[in-house]
C-alpha cells in the first residue's frame, strides 16, 4: 500500500511531464525543480520571508530575513500560482521562443540548463535550509482505514492522510486535466500546437499564449506536487530528484499518454516496493535507487514506445 | 591577416592526412605541447596543479570521451559518473593486486603498475559501456538519455555495495596507495606536484590524439553519419550496431581512464555515491555542450571553463567579497545553468565554434574582404 502511494505521486509529477511535452514536444527535465521552486515560494510567501534576504544581507551588510507577516495559505498558494505563470512567460520568452524548431534532444537539454538555473535561484532567492510546509493538509495515521481494515482482515492498515488527500487531489488533478485538453477551446489549441506549429499558426492560433499557458500549466503541476511532497518530507533539494524518479514513470507508461504516467508511477511505486522487500535483503538494500530506472530499460527494449504511447513511426 | 590557411601546399598523401594539415595550426600544437610538457611542469606549484590542472587534465579526457558519444554519435548519455566510478574502481583492484574466485579456489592477481592499471581500468569501463549501450540499437533520444540514468544509479550502486570491489575495507571507500612511475610517486600522499601532472598531460596528449584521429577516419563518419539520421546512414551501408556500440565503447574507454585518474591520481581516497554521482554526469554533459559538441578542441574548452568557473567565482565572491561558501556555490549553479541555456540559445556549437569565428576574422582582420 505504501508503493502504490508513493506511485501516486511519483505519477503526480510525472503528469507534469506527459502534459508540456504533449503540447510542445518538450521534455521538460526541470519539471522537479520547478515543484521545489514552487513549494519554497508557497512557504517563503507564506511565512513572510524577504526574498533575496541572503544575497542582500552578503552585499549590503545588513540582516533582514522576515517581513514580519504571515500569509494565509490559500492567498498565498494563488501569489505562488501568479510567480509560476511568470516564470512561465519567462521561460518561454527568453527560452524556448528561440529553440523553436531545435532538435528534441537539444530542448531536452536546455531544460537541463533551465532546472540548474531555477536550483540556484530558488536556493538564493528563498535560502537553502530545509523548510516545513503546512498549508493545513491533514496528517498521521487514518484511524477510520485502520479500524475498518482491522475488523475486516484481522490486522490494520496504517495509511496516512495525507496519501490519501494526495490521491484524491491526483485523481482530480488528472480529471481536471484530461477535461482540459480534451474538450476546452484552449486545450485542443495546446494539442494543435503539439501536433503542427506552422498548421496551428495558420489556423489563426497564438502560439506565444500557448506556449505560455502550457508552462503555467506545468507549474501549477509542480505547485501541486510541490505542496504534496513538501508537506510529507520538509521543503529541500532531494524534491527536485523525484523528478528523477518521474522519468522511468514516463518510459514505462509512453511519453504521451496520461493515463499510462498514472499506471506507470503505480507499477513503479509498487514494484520497487515489492522488489526491494523480495529481493533487498539479498544484495544488501538500497534497491530503490535505481530499481524504477532498470526496470522501465528492459521494458524499454521490448516495448520502445512504453505501455500507452503512441507508435513511433520513422521516416527518413 | 594572422591566420593563414593560404599557401601551404602538400605534395604526398601523408602531408595531406595529417593530423593537422594547415601550418599554422600545427605549430601551435606544437607550441602548446612544448609548453605543456617542457615550461608549466617547472612553474606549477601545489595550489595550481590541485586546484586548476590536475582537474582540467583529468576532466578534458572524460569530456573528450562523451563528446565522441554526444556530439559525434549522437548518443546522449547521463551514466557518465557511473562510469567514471567503474574506471576507479576498476583502477583500484588492479592497483592492488586483483583477486579473483574460481570455482571456490582464490586466484590473485600481483599488483600492476599504475599506468597499465589506469589503461588496463579504462578497458574494463568500455565493456561495461558496451552493455549498457546494448539498449541504444533500440531505444534513441531522451530515452535513451533517461535508460543511460540506469547505469548511473545501478553502477553506483553495486560498488557501494558489493564488498568486492572496495577490498572489504570498513569504511566502504577506496583509498590509492603508493605507486610510482620511473621511481617517481605519482600517487598516494608523497607526490610531486610536476609528477602528477605530466602522468595525466600524457594520457591526455596521446587520447586527444587518439580521438581527434578516430573521429577523422571512417569510424568518426560513421558515427557522424548515424549521428545525423541514423535510418539514412543505415540505408546508405552504415551498421549501426557497430557505429553506436564502437561509439560506446571508445567513449568508455576515455571516460574510465579519466574516472582511474580522477580516484588515484587527483583525490586519492573515493567514495563512490558522493564522488561519481549523478551531478557528475551533469558536469560533464555541461562541458560538452558549453565547449561544442562534435569537437575536440571544445572539449578542452569546455572542460576548463567549468573548472575554472568555480575556482574564480570563490576568489572573487568569498575571497574578495566576502560573502558566504554556500551563497556563491548557488550563484555557481544559477551562473552554469543560464550559461547552458544562453549557449544552447545563442551559439548551439559553443566556444568551438567562437573559436572559429575567431579564426574566421583574424584570417581577414585588419582588411575587410
Amino acid at each position: 500500500m505504501n508503493g502504490l502511494m508513493a506511485g501516486v505521486l511519483y505519477a503526480l509529477v510525472a503528469l507534469g511531464f506527459v502534459l508540456i511535452f504533449k503540447a510542445s514536444g518538450i521534455f521538460n527535465f526541470s519539471q522537479g525543480v520547478m515543484a521545489l521552486f514552487a513549494a519554497l515560494t508557497l512557504v517563503g510567501i507564506m511565512e513572510g520571508r524577504v526574498p533575496f534576504s541572503h544575497l542582500i544581507n552578503a552585499v549590503f551588510g545588513t540582516s533582514v530575513h522576515h517581513f514580519g507577516w504571515n500569509v494565509p495559505a490559500f492567498a498565498a498558494i494563488l501569489l505562488t500560482m501568479v510567480v509560476m505563470v511568470g516564470l512561465a512567460w519567462l521561460v518561454n520568452r527568453y527560452i524556448f521562443r528561440h529553440l523553436v524548431g531545435q532538435e528534441p534532444i537539444i530542448l531536452f537539454m536546455a531544460t537541463i540548463g533551465l532546472a540548474y538555473f531555477l536550483e540556484g535561484f530558488g536556493d538564493i532567492m528563498w535560502g537553502s535550509d530545509i523548510k516545513k510546509l503546512d498549508v493545513g493538509l491533514p496528517q498521521g495515521i487514518n484511524s477510520t482505514i485502520d479500524e475498518i481494515t482491522y475488523n475486516l482482515l484481522g490486522y490494520g492498515f496504517f495509511i496516512d492522510n495525507l496519501d490519501l488527500w494526495a490521491t484524491f487531489v491526483a485523481i482530480l488533478l488528472v480529471i481536471a486535466l484530461v477535461l482540459f485538453a480534451q474538450y476546452s477551446k484552449h486545450g485542443r489549441a495546446m494539442r494543435a500546437v503539439a501536433d503542427d506549429h506552422q498548421a496551428a499558426l495558420s489556423v489563426g492560433i497564438n502560439l506565444n499564449f500557448i506556449w505560455v499557458m502550457v508552462w503555467s500549466l506545468a507549474g501549477f503541476v509542480a505547485l501541486v506536487a510541490g505542496i504534496m511532497w513538501g508537506t510529507k518530507s520538509g521543503v529541500q533539494f532531494s524534491l527536485s530528484l523525484i523528478a528523477l524518479k518521474a522519468l522511468p514513470v514516463l518510459m514505462l507508461g509512453g511519453f504521451t499518454s496520461i493515463p499510462g504516467a498514472i499506471v506507470g508511477g503505480l507499477i513503479i511505486g509498487v514494484g520497487e516496493k515489492l522488489f526491494e522487500f523480495i529481493v533487498g535483503p539479498m544484495v544488501g538494500g538500497a534497491t530503490e535507487n535505481w530499481f524504477a530506472y532498470v526496470l522501465a530499460l528492459i521494458f524499454l527494449v521490448f516495448r520502445p514506445q512504453g505501455l500507452f504511447g503512441e507508435k513511433i513511426i520513422e521516416r527518413v | 591577416m594572422f591566420y593563414r590557411e593560404a599557401g601551404d601546399f602538400k605534395t604526398s598523401y601523408p602531408e595531406d592526412g595529417q593530423t593537422f594539415p594547415i601550418k599554422l595550426d600545427r605549430f601551435g600544437f606544437y607550441a602548446v605541447v612544448f609548453i605543456g610538457f617542457v615550461i608549466i611542469p617547472f612553474v606549477i606549484n601545489d595550489y595550481w596543479v590541485n586546484s586548476v590542472f590536475l582537474p582540467f587534465l583529468i576532466y578534458a579526457i572524460a569530456a573528450i570521451g562523451l563528446n565522441i558519444l554526444v556530439g559525434y554519435c549522437g548518443q546522449v548519455s547521463l551514466g557518465t559518473g557511473g562510469f567514471m566510478a567503474v574506471g576507479a574502481y576498476s583502477c583500484y583492484k588492479f592497483m592492488t593486486g586483483l583477486d579473483i574466485w574460481i570455482g571456490g579456489v582464490q586466484y590473485a592477481l600481483p599488483p600492476i603498475n599504475i599506468f597499465f592499471s589506469v589503461i588496463l581500468a579504462g578497458l574494463v569501463t568500455a565493456l561495461v559501456g558496451l552493455l549498457f549501450g546494448l539498449p541504444s540499437l533500440r531505444i534513441k533520444g531522451f530515452y535513451l538519455a533517461v535508460a543511460t540514468l540506469a547505469a548511473q544509479f545501478f553502477l553506483v550502486w553495486l560498488l557501494n555495495k558489493w564488498a568486492w570491489a572496495y577490498n572489504y575495507s570498513a569504511s566502504g571507500q577506496i583509498s590509492a596507495p603508493e605507486r610510482s612511475m620511473f621511481g617517481v610517486p605519482v600517487t598516494g600522499s608523497n607526490t610531486e606536484p610536476w609528477a602528477v601532472y605530466l602522468f595525466c598531460l600524457v594520457f591526455l596528449t596521446v587520447l586527444a590524439l587518439i580521438a581527434r584521429n578516430l573521429t577523422r577516419g571512417s569510424i568518426g563518419r560513421k558515427w557522424m553519419a548515424i549521428r545525423d539520421m541514423d535510418i539514412a546512414a543505415e540505408i546508405i551501408g552504415v551498421d549501426p550496431l557497430k557505429a553506436k556500440l564502437s561509439a560506446f565503447a571508445v567513449s568508455s574507454f576515455f571516460i574510465g581512464i579519466s574516472g582511474a585518474l580522477f580516484f588515484s591520481v587527483y583525490l586519492g581516497a573515493v567514495e563512490v555515491g558522493e564522488v561519481f554521482g549523478i551531478n557528475k554526469s551533469f558536469l560533464l554533459l555541461f562541458m560538452v555542450i558549453i565547449g561544442g559538441l562534435g569537437s575536440i578542441f571544445g572539449a578542452f574548452a569546455g572542460a576548463a571553463f567549468l573548472v575554472l568557473l568555480p575556482v574564480f567565482l570563490k576568489n572573487t565572491l568569498v575571497g574578495g567579497l566576502g560573502w558566504p561558501t554556500d551563497l556563491a556555490a548557488h550563484l555557481e549553479f544559477m551562473i552554469v545553468g543560464g550559461l547552458i541555456v544562453t549557449f544552447l540559445v545563442l551559439e548551439p556549437h559553443g566556444l568551438a565554434q567562437l573559436w572559429r569565428v575567431i579564426k574566421e576574422k583574424l584570417r581577414l582582420w585588419p582588411f575587410p574582404h
